[in-house]
């Protein structure tokens, strides 16, 4: 954002004033996060910088807490149980999701609005809501403390995502081409896969990607109907934090902090990609 | 080549299915997973260490330890409405038993058929102290609600000794950790305030009552930090957060010796109370011969090498020795021990059967005004 | 212009166009919604009928019918005045003994005892001692128990008898229902939820205003720059959107608390002395700066793709017209960014409200919100009802607000990342 050439001294003075207030903003977003980055490598078992660490003393510094984290079995456990649970309620949110935003896009949808405020609902309503009442259900149908009890849980608080990153794409997407792709000979199967799905793909595989950290960041659900063989990594989090935040905590965050930047890239990219393949290019 | 090497792989493979299932086979008499629910930290440690190794040696068993006795009510409620119940054995409160009991959740027991006897012969009725044997419930040991303090927070010749001192914040400055619940704050603010011991409960059971107490917290209020697991007060006092803080004896006497943390506790006006097993409905079978093992007389007195709770059997007291790590004389730790009892209260179940809904409500009302 | 008029227009086997349409228009209702049916029916499972579970549950009232169902209709024709007759207290007599046989006292117990408190050692005490207890029962019983000479106790009976009751409802705003059936307030030591629905409102709304004013220039920035740098600039603000909710709590327990990153730093400056260190989390300081960190993103977003679609030639007119940069900002620009305030001042406020996780992290005492009272009534104190009850209130609310941002913005205009 350049100063036009005819802003006054004032207005040059505004100006700095309000880059001054936007980097503070931006370093309130992100300084928390690069805060624990040296923190988790403390030799010392404290949350905070020890003076050898600000000397830059490699003695200050260790991995003693992310092999602390490899070593337990719990933790190895919880991760292996995030895992098991994410990738399985993604499967089923894609899928079920996926599906439902072909019929949403159809021009001839009934009830469209009322359809997706319904859909869209697991998104909105509180988790500790959801949490409650699921407990309450799932525990009547023998559903609380079983993996699929969990699965079907974050299933539920991943569809909207996925709902609306493929709805979206939908949206954007040129009918034209199937009927292009029809009159060309191609049958309704070969159009599918060869037409749809390329131009589709990118905001199926972004919802799934949602529909995964949903489910792997989710604590209020999982604390209220898993049972002990469910334990996931934030719950294993949450329960460090509420009796003592140990130094392992912040290489467990450390990690995740990574995970996101992956997917964040990961997103990027597909974003790149699929404004590519319809032609609108970035820039 | 790689198809060969699979191939070996898999037959190694069968073998050793082939091995362990036969290894299986000949001991599958008894060998059975048992989930058990206890408290965590370093008590589970101590029921680890005086129980279940022992018992899996004995047996072949495999124990599951599961720390949620802090919510172990709700979670029978919740298993036994969803008719999957996968807790076997429970650690917990005699007055969440007494709950559990009357809602059906856990098992009645026949104490003097299923505990055993003493080494001399005396029935587990006359062998466990006062209390100890609820219809549903058999207690394992005596713990203690004390408040502790950082020896190095106060001069040397003038140390806190009783409970009037913690609510003193003149003479004895400092922040205090109480735990987030009525129970004990309740009992503690009118003895400091000048309540005999024995009236303490009739006294909160009359309006005046509860509101002297809160008079009594009102006044060190803003300097109370409140906790809510039990592994909080030991850190807090260790990074002298806090002057002083409530909390289980054992936890704090595991910071004094295996930490060699400067605690002291005041043992003026302990509130104890006693900690035990129950059954949940349909598992008596499965667990009589591990509850038989785990609360007989060696059993309990072992425990009371890893951590300073009392033994609920009397016939144990006279084994507890001395502190596997560290070797020191348990006795002077325990609860139960003369000098340490002498101003002790027994927590009132009844009372708090009775009344825990409506306090913790006025409590809750009180910390957020 | 030679072709009859009122031939319709057909396809080429002869059907009228119409009708074909038509016939088109409705397969292709019939396939779209085939292709939703499956996701509506997995919600309807999965989250509908618990939400409905729990709304029956805010309601559901069977402990004293079921249990006392002798005694119940006993009362039947009671009047309240004098203590029931010879008939009802055998009829209790009998159902206690009952109940002591089959053990499933205790949640009638619990029950009662929710409504008066020594309900459950009355019940307990009476019921362990029934067996022995020889008729006339009315004498009997209150010799046992003398509660069960108060018109109280039977009075709470008789009310408690429907199989559905609004009490959980009146517990969750501080009120409750007088011996006599009138609804009076809770006396104002025991009030605590209304105090606490209040308090989550107005720190969601102080949340909402700090993220709007937080984000307001940021969101600003990010739409004036061109692309290549706003893209660079996008990852500050989509990175922390990204990062696990508990990472980012976690980094503000580091930071803020006593012996945290800030006050060290504060102290080794010499800015404050290593006694006073400042009070900055659990309290709610603690919460609001958390949580306005954690629902930034949610308002940048919004208020980005909204001034994304104001051409920039709009501010350049209304300057070469003469106006002052403050006047064309606030008339001209401002004006147009209000659909993105409104998306992103509701989505904040309706995910603020229900946050649970980080004030019970960082909250402290005075920074929790009406949710910790649900997990604590879920968890801790196991009144289900209450917490099913405080929950249908909050859960209206929420759904209040969602009708609004649904009415203003529409739900299929909300965009991810």
């Amino acid at each position: 954002m350049a100063i036009p050439s005819y802003a006054t001294r004032g207005e040059r003075i505004w100006h700095y004033l309000f880059l001054f207030i936007c980097g503070l903003v931006f370093l309130f977003l992100i300084g928390p996060l690069l805060v624990i980055i040296p923190l988790s490598f403390n030799a010392e078992p404290y949350f905070t910088f020890s003076k050898k660490m600000v000397a830059f003393d490699p003695a200050g510094y260790s991995l003693r807490w992310y092999q602390d984290f490899f070593t337990s079995s719990e933790w190895l456990n919880a991760i292996k149980n995030s895992f098991i649970i994410g990738i399985a309620s993604t499967l089923l949110a894609t899928v079920l999701g996926t599906v439902a935003a072909l019929g949403l896009s159809s021009r001839h949808m009934p009830a469209r609005g009322a359809i997706m405020a319904l859909l869209i609902s697991p998104m909105i309503v509180p988790l500790i809501i959801s949490a409650a009442a699921m407990f309450f259900f799932f525990s009547k149908v023998n559903l609380a403390q079983t993996y699929v009890g969990v699965i079907l849980a974050h299933t539920a608080l991943g569809i909207p995502f996925v709902v609306i990153t493929v709805t979206a794409t939908l949206s954007s997407f040129d009918t034209t081409l199937i009927r292009a792709a029809h009159s060309l000979g191609a049958n309704p199967t070969r159009t599918f896969f060869k037409v749809v799905l390329p131009l589709v793909t990118p905001g199926v595989v972004s919802g799934a990607l949602f529909a995964f950290i949903t489910s792997f960041d989710e604590v209020v659900v999982v604390l209220f109907i898993a049972g002990p063989e469910q334990r996931t990594m934030p719950i294993q989090m949450w329960s460090g934090i509420r009796e003592q935040i140990s130094p392992t905590i912040l290489a467990v965050a450390t990690m995740l902090v990574l995970l996101s930047m992956l997917l964040l890239t990961t997103l990027e990219l597909l974003r790149r990609r699929s404004e590519r393949l319809r032609g609108l290019s970035p820039d | 080549m790689k198809a060969i090497i699979r191939k070996r792989v898999l037959k190694t493979g069968i073998a050793v299915v082939g091995l362990s299932t036969l290894a299986v086979a000949v001991s599958a008499h008894a060998q059975q997973t048992l989930n058990i629910v206890s408290w965590g930290g370093a008590y589970s440690m101590s029921q680890h260490e005086a129980y279940d190794k022992p018992w899996m040696e004995k047996t072949g068993d495999e124990i599951v330890n599961i720390d949620r006795s802090g919510n172990a009510l709700a979670g029978l409620r919740a298993q036994s409405q969803a008719g999957n119940v996968t807790w076997d054995l429970v650690d917990m409160l005699p007055a969440d038993a007494m709950i559990a009991c009357a809602e059906g959740l856990i098992e009645p027991l026949d104490h003097d058929e299923l505990l055993a006897d003493a080494p001399d012969g005396t029935p587990p009725s006359e062998d466990f102290v006062d209390g100890a044997l609820g219809d549903c419930f058999v207690a394992s040991i005596v713990y203690s609600n004390i408040v502790a303090f950082n020896s190095e927070m106060f001069p040397e010749d003038d140390q806190p000794s009783t409970i009037e001192d913690v609510f003193d914040l003149e003479n004895y400055p400092g922040k205090r950790a109480l735990l987030r619940k009525p129970i004990n704050n309740m009992e503690w603010a009118l003895i400091a305030d000048g309540v005999e011991r024995d009236e303490v409960y009739a006294m909160l059971e009359t309006e005046e009552g509860v509101q002297r107490a809160f008079d009594k917290l009102d006044t060190i209020k803003d300097e109370v930090i409140w906790w809510e697991e039990g592994a909080q007060p030991p850190q807090l006092l260790a990074d002298q957060e806090v002057a002083f803080a409530s909390a289980y004896n054992g936890r704090i006497f595991n910071a004094m010796v295996t930490e060699d943390q400067p605690f002291e506790i005041i043992w003026d006006a302990q509130v104890f109370e006693l900690d035990g097993w129950v059954v949940p409905t349909g598992k008596l079978d499965k667990v009589k011969d591990y509850l038989h093992f785990a609360t007989d007389t060696q059993r309990l007195a072992d425990q009371a090498q890893y951590i300073s709770y009392g033994p609920a059997r009397l016939s144990s007291s006279e084994l507890v020795s001395t502190h596997a790590e560290t070797g020191i004389e348990m006795t002077p730790h325990m609860p139960t021990y003369e000098p340490n009892f002498e101003t002790a209260l027994q927590k009132d179940d009844l009372f708090w059967a009775d009344y825990n809904d409506e306090l913790t409500q006025r409590f809750n009302a009180w910390l957020s005004q | 212009m030679s072709e009859p008029p009122a031939a319709p227009l057909t396809t080429a086997d002869g059907v009228p166009l119409k009708v074909s349409l038509r016939r088109t228009v409705r397969r292709s209702k019939i396939k779209a919604l085939l292709l939703v049916a499956p996701l509506l029916a997995f919600l309807f499972i999965a989250f509908l009928m618990p939400l409905f579970e729990m709304l029956w549950r805010s309601v559901d009232n069977p402990e004293v019918s079921t249990h006392l169902s002798r005694t119940v209709s006993a009362l039947e024709g009671w009047n309240g005045e004098s203590l029931p007759d010879e008939a009802t207290f055998a009829a209790l007599a009998e159902d206690l003994r009952e109940g002591q046989q089959e053990r499933n006292l205790g949640l009638l117990s619990s029950r009662l005892n929710y409504e008066k408190s020594g309900m459950r050692s009355t019940i307990s005490r009476t019921a362990r001692r029934v067996g022995t207890l020889e008729p006339p029962y009315r004498e009997s019983l209150i010799e046992v128990n003398n509660t069960w000479g108060e018109l109280d106790t039977w009075k709470l009976i008789q009310r408690e008898a429907s199989p559905y009751t609004i009490s959980y409802y009146l517990a969750a705003v501080d009120l409750q229902l007088s011996p006599d059936g009138e609804i009076v307030q809770v006396p104002e030591h025991m009030q605590i939820h209304a105090t606490l629905f209040w308090r989550t409102l107005w720190m969601s709304a102080v949340i909402t205003g700090l993220t709007l004013l937080l984000g307001f220039p940021v969101a600003f920035l990010l739409a004036s720059l061109p692309a290549r740098h706003s893209n660079l600039l996008m990852i500050l603000v989509l990175l922390p959107f990204w990062t696990s909710l508990l990472v980012r709590t976690t980094t503000w327990i580091a930071i803020l608390q006593s012996q945290g990153v800030l006050n060290d730093v504060m102290v080794a400056l010499g800015v404050i002395a290593d006694e006073a260190r400042w009070q900055m989390i659990h309290n709610k300081m603690g919460t609001i700066i958390a949580m306005t960190h954690i629902l930034l993103p949610f308002m940048i977003l919004p208020l980005y793709s909204v001034m994304k679609t104001i051409p920039p030639s709009y501010m350049r007119a209304a300057r070469s017209l003469g106006g002052k940069p403050f006047l064309s900002f606030r008339r001209v620009y401002f004006p147009l960014t209000i659909p993105g305030i409104a998306a992103g001042g509701i989505l904040v406020f309706i995910l603020s409200i229900g946050y649970y996780i980080t004030p019970a992290l960082v909250g402290g005492q005075s920074g929790r919100f009406i949710t910790n009272y649900i997990a604590y009534h879920m968890q801790t104190s196991l009144n289900w009802g209450l917490a099913a009850a405080i929950a249908s209130i909050l859960l209206f609310v929420v759904i209040i607000c969602y009708l609004v941002f649904n009415r203003l913005i529409g739900v299929d205009k909300v965009k991810l990342g």
